[in-house]
């Protein structure tokens, strides 16, 4: 991510953190101090050099630039494709799983109902947050991003509830 | 504080045999945006209909600020319709013969008001949502999200204390009904309009302020909405 936000031109530290919590505003927050070992790192791979410093008005700065290196590996990186997961996991998957098959009842139950109730409440206020004509366009596709994914889980854990219930009733008939 | 706008108390409205409401208890405060959500056929339409006036319940009671609507005779239920509650409901059900502006100026004119005011009323609605453009154009003549957009328009030109919605953008799976949903959002909070909406979609339900889950015709409080009472370990008796 910093590779790319450096692709746009040399800049020093402050600003790319600055840069990415505006492009990715639902991100956990990247501190400080991860971005400069992350810079010391690049800079050691050859992907990223040092260019100068500047100290208008404040404490100095050291300017970074991408390399012809670091270029050729972000081009790299764009151009992989990122694999689908290889395995089917996840602790919602795993906790519905348990509570359908191996909890009581009345826990299975209450753990079904909170477990809707959250994401459903999640869902909302991602929602109201995404229509708000306030937020802007990089803040909508995160929002997106995260609400389809709510969704799916949403219609995910309706279906199989409806299966196991279609499947309890087949037994019992 | 809250005030309550509309109520539902004990609601029953059969089909034949087949009961669609069993018993339906639900109050909505003045603004509020209230998704009705549950699998298919569990009464989420049946409701709407009921308190929107189209339906009479065959038992049980609709008020409208703090008055009973469900006995109105058809032509008081039809009048509250006309100034108070607008319906919209899915694919919009535009008349095909009529352009666009005449489509959003029908209820007004239905109203009694003057040509030339419901004109310019539907016109600047037209505008408000974006489509002023296809004014004069006929139904068959625009986009599905023109077409939405205009039935929006439509539903809200008389201004309404409530709107109610029937899965007003079907499934959510277009820019152009999540955008035309948005404009529904944005539009009903600023006038403080009430909107009761109905979908099976998750997403859709995501624009309420709150979700009612109904199941086999009664209020699932546990959300989970499942259909029959197959599952024991999910069933919810003794819950509601």
């Amino acid at each position: 991510m910093l590779l790319g936000l450096l692709a746009g031109g040399p800049r020093h530290g402050y600003e790319l953190k600055r840069s990415y919590d505006e492009q990715l505003p639902r991100a956990r927050p990247l501190a400080f101090g991860q971005v400069y070992t992350t810079l010391a790192r690049l800079v050691r791979d050859g992907l990223v050099t040092p260019v100068g410093q500047d100290q208008a008005g404040g404490p100095e700065r050291t300017s970074y630039a991408i390399t012809a290196e670091g270029l050729a590996g972000l081009r790299a990186w764009l151009t992989a494709v990122e694999p689908p997961a290889p395995h089917v996991a996840g602790a919602l998957l795993a906790k519905v799983v348990v509570a359908l098959f191996a909890a009581d009842a009345a826990t299975a139950r209450d753990y079904l109902v909170a477990q809707r109730a959250t994401h459903a409440a999640r869902l909302r206020e991602l929602t109201a947050l995404k229509a708000d004509p306030a937020t802007g366009l990089s803040d909508v596709i995160a929002l997106d991003y995260a609400i389809t994914h709510l969704d799916a889980d949403l219609r995910w854990l309706r279906t199989t509830l409806e299966r196991v219930a279609t499947q309890a009733q087949e037994g019992s008939a | 504080m809250t005030t309550v706008l509309l109520e539902a108390r004990g609601l029953v409205r059969s089909y034949g045999a087949v009961a669609a409401l069993r018993g339906v208890n639900l109050a909505i405060a003045e603004g509020e945006i209230v998704a009705v959500t549950g699998p298919s056929g569990c009464g989420k339409s049946t409701l709407l209909h009921c308190l929107s006036g189209i339906l009479r319940p065959d038992a049980g009671e609709v008020v409208y600020r703090g008055r009973r609507i469900d006995n109105l005779s058809e032509a008081e239920r039809s009048r509250l319709r006309r100034t108070e509650l607008g319906v919209l409901f899915q694919f919009g059900q535009l008349v095909s013969e009529l352009s666009a502006a005449e489509n959003v100026a029908l209820p007004l004119l239905l109203a009694r008001t003057s040509r030339r005011r419901a004109r310019t009323a539907a016109l600047s609605w037209l505008e408000r949502l974006g489509v002023a453009e296809v004014a004069d154009a006929l139904p068959g003549e625009m986009s599905g999200g023109q077409r939405q957009r205009t039935a929006l328009a439509r539903a809200l030109v008389t201004e309404p204390r409530v709107l109610f919605a029937d899965e007003p953008t079907g499934a959510l799976d277009t820019l152009a009904g999540e955008q035309m949903l948005g404009q529904l959002v944005r539009l009903a909070t600023q006038q403080r309009t009430t909107v009761v909406l109905v979908t099976h979609d998750p997403k859709v339900a995501g624009y309420a302020h709150r979700e009612i889950t109904l199941r086999d015709g009664q209020i699932d409080p546990t959300g989970l909405g499942l259909a029959g009472a197959g599952l024991a370990m999910v069933d919810t008796e003794g819950v509601g």
